[in-house]
């Protein structure tokens, strides 16, 4: 198979992680503020874990998520007395999600993506060219 | 070698392995943000020049001459290969029971990467996982790889279309 395909493997690969990268951050910035979820407690922040993994090819490698984890991090603690949720003290524990973080992580992802997306349209052209040689 | 395929060789070789490179590159751009993920490259003109090297030396014609001395033994082996499932892409190059035999696929082999030509990637300033890819340097590289390709390309198609003309005049 020649090399070339195999970009197209990687960079959808990649692709496809920082999709799920994405969806982590989307879901941590849509409930930054989610003080309770299914299991009682509140929201934690979610983190993907890259990990190369070879793609048929000796070198070249491509990236799998290997797990989400959880961030375990201390909780915001807000001050808010008249919360049902409120402790003996007026306190609600609030998601450790950061949000400048999770902008950041935002940005970066977008970037990663774009990149990847150029990568495959360049191996593209480049085997469409290879594929009109020797035509006029 | 003919003087046809020696013409072409060149540019097939180098073809070849900038293709490789190219995948190379990608895979570094792809794990932009994998932890402790080092970035690899190869020297091409090193690489090139002692894969051209190999295919133009006469020493590579001894070798397929000395392949036909062996060259029952092989076909008798090669019934068990095959029933074992193993495929042609593997052998890298075609089996040779005569020194008129074209050794097709030879110069694949002569432009497969080893292990101890793929290097890692120097860089200036690491950062804090471990990860060593320098986004810049690797788009760099990689829109220099794709014009380099795409410029062998265009100098194979002149190549074509001068022995057209000859052949037609």
């Amino acid at each position: 198979m020649s090399s070339l395909f195999n970009v197209f493997n990687i960079s959808s690969s990649a692709m496809s992680a920082q999709s799920l990268r994405m969806n982590t951050v989307a879901s941590n910035l849509a409930n930054a503020d989610s003080a309770t979820s299914a299991n009682g407690q509140p929201y934690k922040s979610k983190q993907v874990v890259f990990n190369a993994t070879s793609l048929g090819s000796p070198f070249a490698s491509g990236v799998a998520v290997q797990k989400v984890v959880e961030d375990d991090s201390a909780p915001r603690l807000v001050h808010s007395p008249e919360s049902p949720l409120a402790d003996e003290n007026g306190f609600v524990t609030m998601p450790n999600v950061n949000l400048t973080q999770e902008m950041v992580n935002m940005i970066s992802t977008s970037r990663a993506y774009q990149t990847n997306v150029e990568t495959m349209n360049a191996a593209k052209t480049m085997l469409q060219k290879t594929l009109t040689l020797g035509q006029n | 070698m003919n003087k046809l395929d020696a013409n072409f060789n060149f540019h097939q070789t180098a073809l070849n392995l900038r293709a490789q490179r190219q995948e190379l590159l990608a895979g570094n751009l792809a794990n932009a943000d994998t932890p402790n993920y080092k970035a690899r490259d190869f020297d091409f003109s090193a690489k090139l020049k002692d894969a051209v090297g190999k295919i133009a030396s006469p020493s590579g014609l001894l070798g397929t001459a000395a392949t036909v001395v062996g060259g029952a033994a092989a076909i008798a082996a090669l019934p068990a290969t095959l029933a074992a499932g193993s495929t042609f892409s593997a052998a890298k190059s075609l089996l040779t029971t005569s020194a008129m035999h074209i050794g097709l696929g030879k110069d694949q082999a002569d432009s497969a990467l080893s292990d101890a030509e793929v290097k890692y990637r120097e860089t200036p300033q690491g950062s804090v996982d471990g990860n060593t890819v320098d986004a810049d340097v690797e788009r760099n590289q990689f829109a220099d790889n794709a014009l380099r390709y795409e410029a062998s390309l265009t100098i194979l198609r002149g190549d074509i279309q001068k022995m057209l003309t000859v052949l037609q005049a």
